[in-house]
């Protein structure tokens, strides 16, 4: 998977977040790029879209603003000197949601503990760090104005299965962030939300699975597995009966509840391949997802049948 | 042709073959620009249209659906030639299975006009309709974990080209240089769908 990494060197005068480090896993995000399934290109973008997108909010961004998704949390970045254009101060409003952990801000020797949900002032020079996610897996970094590293076939979500896209971040890269767009949003209030289990739509091919096959998923007990990741998350439990064989290579769609030889059901997710020969028993609602992309190995995960 | 849902937003639409999938997915974006969708990706017996957000948009591609008649003609695309090195490791696994010289095996190929049906697995790889139905070989039993970027492939009846190193289980042919996938291009895979496609031995 080649993929020639786009960093983009940012001048002194220019707004730039230095990465100092990158915990498991930091990669650029953003609303994705569909409309090229058709050529074999992953739709990718932020795992879990409601908690991007409200970032986004948070700190007056577009919706379609990139941020950096952080796997497990361990991101620090270091706010270079700008001026905010809006507020005219130097420094940006940054946000941190999606799972929790610590969020820090420190500015020379003193650091003082921030929220997350809401907007917070990193001044010029100062560094955030998002210590260890203690609750989800994937917590999102928004910044005024937008991180702005050049985008492929139309945006700058990094996909890890066709490898398009930004480069995952490394300690030492310097990504720029754009013009500030807007003020943030301080009285923004997300939703509660609570995993209550995925909402399952019927799949296609209903012939290849028993008559009660989607009651039966929903009956059963699933526990994720360590090898989820942006593709698809992966879970064990009692097998799905399915018949013998494969499908002629067909296409896949989002959410969509593949079923192996193996009976172990795979939820693909936003880098999920475009086509596929396993037979797919459901499709997760997409208002639901983002439990996918918060759920960690170990828990146990339900389905349920979309009324 | 059989329409099924596939889901609130997406309608899998099944046809009896890859060359009637191609056409028909080409039929739907001329016909269909007024109608809203974010993907048209067709596959070996199917096409899929996603991204339909509203029940209104649902029911006019089934409408539009219901007056298509199968076939699968299409204009032809551009043509596109791929030298290539036939010295892949499965040459002779290929001859044995076709009963024939591994000179012949090449012989037989660079003679065909392949055509690129749809594209998945990777960006820019192409499943290439045009063999004969004698002439279908499986796949490996196995995959082989690497195979190199630019490595010619038969399986199921399509012929396939690597555009970047990936695992694989096709039967190799040989190799070519080609550029298959390419983001600095405005138009990054090579063998998008419809493009025509010959083999030239070289080396």
């Amino acid at each position: 998977m080649d993929s020639a990494p786009v960093r983009v060197s940012a001048s002194r005068r220019e707004a730039a977040l230095l990465v100092v480090a990158t915990g498991a896993s930091s990669t650029i995000q953003d609303a994705g790029r569909p409309g090229f399934a058709h050529l074999g290109v992953p739709r990718s973008g932020a795992l879990d879209r409601p908690a991007a997108d409200f970032a986004n909010r948070l700190v007056g961004n577009r919706r379609d603003a990139a941020v950096v998704e952080s796997l497990l949390g361990g991101l620090t970045v270091r706010q270079t000197p700008d001026v905010d254009g809006v507020s005219g101060r130097a420094g940006r409003w940054v946000a941190v949601t999606g799972g929790r952990g610590p969020v820090t801000v420190v500015d020379g020797p003193a650091g003082r503990q921030v929220g997350y949900d809401e907007p917070v002032w990193l001044p010029a020079g100062a560094e955030l760090r998002i210590g260890p996610l203690v609750a989800g897996l994937r917590c999102y970094l928004a910044v005024g104005g937008g991180i702005e590293v050049a985008p492929v076939l139309g945006s700058r979500a990094t996909d890890s299965l066709s490898g398009i896209g930004p480069a995952p971040l490394r300690p030492g890269d310097t990504i720029r962030v754009g013009e500030v767009a807007g003020a943030p949003a301080p009285v923004d209030v997300p939703a509660r939300r609570a995993a209550t289990g995925l909402r399952l739509h019927p799949g296609p091919r209903p012939e290849w699975f028993a008559t009660d096959a989607l009651a039966e998923l929903c009956r059963g007990l699933w526990t994720v597995q360590p090898d989820s990741d942006r593709v698809g998350l992966r879970l064990a439990g009692e097998s799905v009966a399915r018949r013998v064989g494969e499908l002629a290579s067909e296409p896949m769609v989002l959410g969509a509840v593949q079923i192996p030889p193996d009976g172990q059901p795979v939820v693909f997710l936003a880098d999920h391949p475009t086509t596929g020969g396993y037979p797919v028993v459901g499709v997760v609602a997409e208002a639901d997802l983002w439990q996918c992309a918060q759920a960690r190995p170990g828990e146990r995960i339900s389905f349920r049948l979309d009324p | 042709m059989q329409v099924r849902e596939y889901g609130p937003s997406a309608l899998l639409v099944e046809v009896d073959s890859a060359g009637e999938a191609a056409a028909l997915a080409d039929w739907l974006r001329r016909v269909g620009e007024r109608l809203r969708c974010e993907e048209i990706v067709p596959a070996a017996r199917t096409v899929l249209l996603d991204g339909l957000r509203r029940a209104e948009d649902v029911a006019r591609w089934r409408a539009l659906l219901e007056t298509w008649t199968p076939r699968e003609d299409r204009p032809p695309g551009p043509l596109v030639e791929l030298p290539t090195r036939y010295d892949g490791p499965d040459l002779e696994r290929v001859a044995g299975l076709w009963r024939v010289t591994p000179a012949e095996v090449v012989a037989r190929h660079t003679a065909l006009e392949f055509v690129s049906a749809f594209c998945g697995f990777a960006p820019g790889f192409a499943y290439l309709t045009g063999l004969p139905p004698g002439w279908v070989v499986p796949r490996l039993a196995a995959p082989r974990p690497r195979v190199p970027a630019g490595s010619v492939g038969l399986a199921d009846g399509f012929c396939g080209v690597y555009p970047s190193a990936s695992p694989g289980g096709w039967l190799l042919l040989g190799r070519t240089e080609a550029v298959l996938w390419d983001l600095s291009s405005p138009e990054p895979a090579l063998l998008a769908p419809g493009t025509r496609v010959r083999f030239v031995a070289v080396g």
